[in-house]
């Protein structure tokens, strides 16, 4: 979330769209009923299925899964068309007066630069012009027709309500009505937030769902603001802090781009990854990169780690080829692995394909489960009837059970969705064997390193010379940990201003991320956390809930990463002068010598207004990207179908058959011949969560399993009765991968939609089953979904795919 | 559960006087159908809390589970849909004992003290007292209390009457996360209740209204609904509940001989309960009660 979950309150209108916050986050819900009942803001509801977030809405609209991009692109081209802008900020806070390279075009479904072959983009066009000084161009009259506001409104101008109808199902008069409501937060004093899940990454164009709506929010000047922002409810209580700490194989903890093949020497890798300011007098906050990658290889390596070998830096790996989950899965599929460390993680149930996953496990050598329960995963090789059709004779893989502990048996912090980490304390002992993860993780690492010890073995240094300075070895202290990640002085930190005075000694906690530094004194785990436990203390486990605003801001509760600034981009909240735009809902302002407020200002403290300082200080040109050539698939988001759709054309592209999909999307061989057509499975599948359960843990938990006990499939009446089927009917869903079985839903909730001339029906699938636990056995609904993923973050497409329903 | 006897003002099958020097706040439950998303919190938390768990069932093609109120579940959310005039809604209901301020639970229970009412308006069962008969589901206007297979005895939501004798709000209040279940002072509630009301009214509910239906003389749940003059569409919620005229009969005109006719109900029921099991006279007196009821 760029703002938090109390925040949701401050808002005016509250969109759900690309989630179900009422289902999946019922706690964190109760803020968006605050809103309405306290500030009179109305809920609006976009989703293939009316939801229990719809069942308390204003407004509702259905939409055909897999059609975001139209819809919001619809809304862009609203917005313009009906100038429903936010002018000023739009002008000043983004870079919509920025003049593109010439040489940009978007033809027939492409942007320019597509090489077909690779399935990528060269994207030199994709990119400002310069000046003599190597700043970017621009135009503050919006009207040259190489500057972004013109390119945008160019390539929405296709979107016309006409069209977006067609692609999505949205009925027109309900699709107009949503942008009637989303237009009127165009006001400055009016703000919009819209709160999204797995309802919008899990598609083959995820992150450019995301990145349309970002696109609305900028131009309602949404962002910064109380009550607006991007919100993005993140899964169980820390899935912010695991992606925080980097467990994706691209980034190091901290979001820093992780070395690849290509990055030889750390020089050469720092200056790839430290950007030059692109308009005067920016932060460009990134320059600071080499502070705090120093500053972590520091962390991991100590004293071992010196000016004189970079550092460290040749210990460390650099990336060869992608290591996201389907990544992994393919190359243990095609027997490329012989071992497979599962920590916290079910992949049996959650990776897409489950066949293949199944068929990729049995072809390890050993496979380490590290769970409290007794996943799934766990025993892919034992049969359980239909549900696991394993056998046995044919695998040769060992599994290994480690017990661990679960969140309440441990001491530790969580990140919340709205980047708040807070303390949490162990409320009992872990059941029989049973031990910290930590400590799993630790004690494995005391014998791996014991046996590089004792047999040498191919580079043992990065092993033997890892910082582990834990006071229990096999056993580092939650507490340790933190302090660690959140950093100290190793020597005295100095002033740059004044090199004599020393703002932290060493041994020294430090205060945050600013006292970081790329020289060696310096260490910490993670910089965005720098400050968490400060001298001061552990500030993630401060729980004064004072709130002077009454914005709900509590500054002294926990510690919101980075700087405890609890609305990102707050800066933008205020006028170019420095006033807030809404003065009732003021987060900072400019008090004639610094910013200051409700909130850490995310701007230089002392930055007057004249200095032209811009809001959004980890860009190089200071402003938000409406045109953001770091996507994959191109700096506008445009519509393509899902992998598998329903459709034989892109309707915004019918007469390129290869505009069809994302067509950057990487594919596996093997895969795209998996996918489905509509003639044999006519039906939009879309999995989902149930608030009765959580993932596949609750399957295990008596009370989850007597609110919602058995394996469910939701279809609407009409294509119920058109297939014989009636509620409480066992049906039987396929997909080109396998099938699962059912009982059927039937419900006045999904409705068949009319799109591009033909009607579709939509079949709801609840991921919630399997074999194992005391809810009554169900299939895995991953049998169902096809391996393929967002081209950016290749999250895989869970949320449209194609199935059959029948009665059995 | 029982609070202390000075906050008894009625139990059942007993004719002699309840105290009354003492004064006590009258609470209740709102139930605030226009917030709640459904999610069960509320079941779950009864459960804990009760220490009640119903067995694991299935799925009826719904998703309400358990499908009905059981002696070992004592609150249900249920889900309608509606769709009126071509607009859809989801109208999610928490279905539970409704505390009449005139339960008819207890004016048809012949068990002496086996349902009491509190001050403070809480209508609660007191097991050990009960024979099993049945007849405080015959008086229910709502449908509410359920006998247990295992016991034969009548069970139901009890308001969480221990909590609050010590101060505290239900399980379910304190589990819901929307603040769609609020509980204090009966007067207080309605005073909630009149913001919830004219915050839907604003927005187009024109029927919007709190239900605290006269014909049992208010209780002490209430519901805040979008549309209070059809309580109906939310999974059959009485339009206008009152106490079946036998239950008032037997209360009213034959009260004279009640001490008496209950005494002899109540020791033939435990005689009959001691040698035979539970339930058969009762069975008998039951259908002739619906008999009647039914005319």
């Amino acid at each position: 979330m760029t703002n938090h979950w109390v925040d949701i309150k401050n808002a005016d209108l509250v969109m759900v769209m690309g989630g179900n916050a009422a289902e999946a986050h019922p706690c964190g819900f109760k803020w968006v009923i605050e809103a309405k009942k306290h500030r009179g803001a109305k809920l609006v509801v976009v989703d293939p299925r009316f939801t229990r977030s719809a069942s308390v809405s204003d407004y509702y609209a259905p939409i055909r899964s897999g059609s975001d991009i139209a819809f919001l692109g619809g809304v862009i081209h609203y917005l313009l068309s009906n100038d429903k802008i936010h002018h000023d900020y739009v002008k000043r806070f983004t870079n919509a007066a920025f003049l593109i390279d010439a040489g940009f075009k978007f033809e027939d479904g492409f942007f320019s630069g597509y090489n077909a072959e690779k399935r990528n983009y060269a994207k030199d066009t994709w990119k400002y012009q310069l000046d003599s000084d190597g700043y970017a161009k621009i135009d503050e009259t919006l009207q040259d027709p190489n500057c972004v506001f013109q390119l945008m409104k160019q390539h929405y101008s296709r979107y016309t309500p006409e069209l977006v109808s067609k692609v999505t199902g949205t009925p027109k008069d309900r699709f107009l009505k949503v942008c009637e409501m989303i237009a009127e937060t165009a006001a400055p004093d009016k703000t919009m937030t819209i709160c999204y899940a797995l309802g919008w990454t899990q598609h083959s164009v995820g992150s450019q769902n995301i990145r349309t709506m970002a696109m609305v929010q900028l131009l309602l000047g949404n962002m910064g603001m109380a009550g607006g922002g991007i919100n993005a409810l993140r899964g169980h209580s820390n899935v912010q802090g695991i992606t925080d700490m980097c467990l994706y194989s691209e980034v190091l903890p901290g979001y820093l781009s992780a070395p690849t093949d290509a990055d030889k020497t750390r020089d050469a890798y720092l200056a790839a990854r430290t950007p030059k300011a692109l308009r005067p007098n920016q932060m460009n906050f990134p320059q600071n990169f080499p502070k705090w990658f120093t500053s972590l290889q520091k962390a991991w390596y100590g004293n071992a780690a010196t000016k004189d070998n970079d550092f460290c830096y040749d210990w460390l790996p650099k990336k060869d080829a992608g290591y996201d989950v389907l990544a992994i899965f393919e190359r243990m599929y095609q027997g490329k692995m012989d071992g497979f460390v599962c920590q916290g993680f079910n992949p049996l149930a959650a990776v897409p394909n489950k066949r293949k996953v199944g068929e990729a496990l049995a072809k390890l050598k050993y496979l380490v489960i590290i769970d409290p329960l007794v996943t799934d995963t766990s025993e892919f090789w034992k049969p359980h009837g239909e549900f696991n059709e394993a056998d046995p004779a044919k695998i040769q893989t060992e599994v290994f059970r480690l017990p661990c502990n679960l969140f309440a048996e441990e001491t530790g912090s969580y990140t919340n969705s709205g980047r708040v980490v807070q303390w949490h304390w162990q409320a009992a002992e872990g059941p029989g064997e049973s031990i910290s993860d930590t400590e799993v993780v630790a004690r494995l690492f005391q014998k791996i390193k014991a046996m590089y010890q004792k047999e040498g073995g191919k580079l043992p240094e990065p092993i033997l010379n890892l910082t582990w300075p834990y006071r229990i070895p096999a056993k580092p202290s939650p507490e340790e940990l933190l302090m660690e990640i959140s950093g100290k002085a190793l020597g005295d930190v100095f002033d740059p201003k004044d090199a004599t005075k020393v703002i932290a000694k060493a041994g020294e906690q430090l205060a945050g991320f600013a006292q970081l530094r790329d020289d060696g004194s310096t260490t910490c785990g993670n910089w965005i956390y720098g400050g968490v436990w400060s001298q001061a203390g552990n500030l993630s486990a401060r729980r004064d809930n004072s709130d002077p605003s009454g914005l709900g801001q509590t500054l002294n509760w926990g510690f919101a990463w980075p700087a405890n600034r609890r609305i990102l981009y707050n800066r933008a909240s205020c006028d170019p002068s420095g006033k807030p735009w809404d003065p009732r809902r003021a987060v900072i302002k400019w008090t004639g010598k610094a910013w200051g407020g409700n909130d850490v200002p995310d701007m230089r403290p002392d930055a007057a207004p004249d200095e032209g300082v811009m809001p959004f200080i980890m860009t190089p040109e200071g402003v938000a990207r409406l045109f953001a050539p770091a996507m994959a698939e191109g700096p506008f988001p445009e519509h393509y179908e899902p992998f598998e759709t329903p459709l034989d054309k892109n309707p915004f592209h019918p007469e390129n058959p290869k505009a069809l999909n994302n067509p950057v999307t990487r594919i596996y061989k093997g895969d795209s011949e998996a996918f489905g057509k509509a003639a044999d499975f006519p039906y939009v599948g879309t999995t989902y969560r149930l608030v009765e359960h959580y993932h596949y843990w609750t399957k295990h938990a008596t009370i989850n399993a007597v609110l919602q006990p058995e394996q469910f499939v939701e279809i609407g009446e009409e294509l119920a009765k058109e297939k014989g089927i009636v509620a409480g009917d066992k049906v039987k869903v396929r997909s080109s991968r396998g099938f699962i079985k059912a009982v059927a839903v039937v419900t006045k909730r999904i409705k068949a939609l009319d799109v591009d001339g033909r009607k579709v029906h939509t079949v709801g699938i609840p991921i919630h089953w399997g074999f194992k636990g005391v809810a009554k056995p169900g299939f895995i609904a991953n049998t169902l979904t096809p391996f393929v993923g967002d081209a950016n973050s290749q999250t895989p497409e869970f949320k449209a795919f194609l199935v059959n329903i029948e009665k059995v | 559960m029982a609070l202390q006897s000075l906050d008894i003002t009625r139990r059942s099958a007993t004719t002699t006087p309840a105290p009354s020097v003492r004064q006590t706040t009258e609470v209740a439950k709102l139930i605030d159908v226009s917030a709640c998303i459904g999610c069960k919190a509320c079941q779950a938390a009864c459960m804990e809390w009760n220490d009640i768990r119903d067995e694991i069932g299935t799925c009826h093609g719904v998703y309400d589970n358990p499908m009905d109120l059981t002696a070992k579940s004592w609150t249900v959310m249920r889900y309608a849909e509606v769709e009126q005039d071509g607009r859809l809604e989801w109208l999610i209901r928490k279905d539970g004992c409704m505390h009449c301020a005139d339960p008819g639970c207890l004016k048809a229970c012949p068990a002496p003290g086996a349902i009491l009412q509190y001050a403070n308006g809480i209508v609660d069962f007191h097991e050990e007292h009960c024979i099993g008969c049945g007849y405080c589901i015959t008086g229910c206007p709502f449908n509410i209390p359920r006998l247990s297979k295992e016991d034969g005895k009548a069970y139901k939501c009890s308001l969480c009457s221990d909590r609050v004798a010590v101060g505290q709000a239900p399980a379910c209040i304190k589990a819901c996360p929307t603040g769609a279940l609020q509980f204090g002072a009966k007067e207080q509630m309605k005073h909630y209740a009149e913001e919830r009301i004219h915050d839907l009214q604003s927005r187009g509910y024109q029927k919007a209204g709190l239900y605290d239906p006269p014909g049992v003389g208010g209780t002490h749940v209430m519901y805040v609904l979008h549309h209070a003059d059809q309580p109906e569409l939310y999974s059959r919620l009485p339009n206008d509940p009152g106490i079946s005229p036998l239950v008032s009969l037997w209360k009213g005109v034959a009260k004279p001989l009640a001490t008496l006719a209950l005494a002899g109900v109540a020791l033939g029921s435990l005689f009959h309960y001691v040698t035979k099991g539970p339930n058969e006279v009762s069975k008998e007196l039951e259908d002739e009660l619906e008999k009647e009821d039914a005319k």
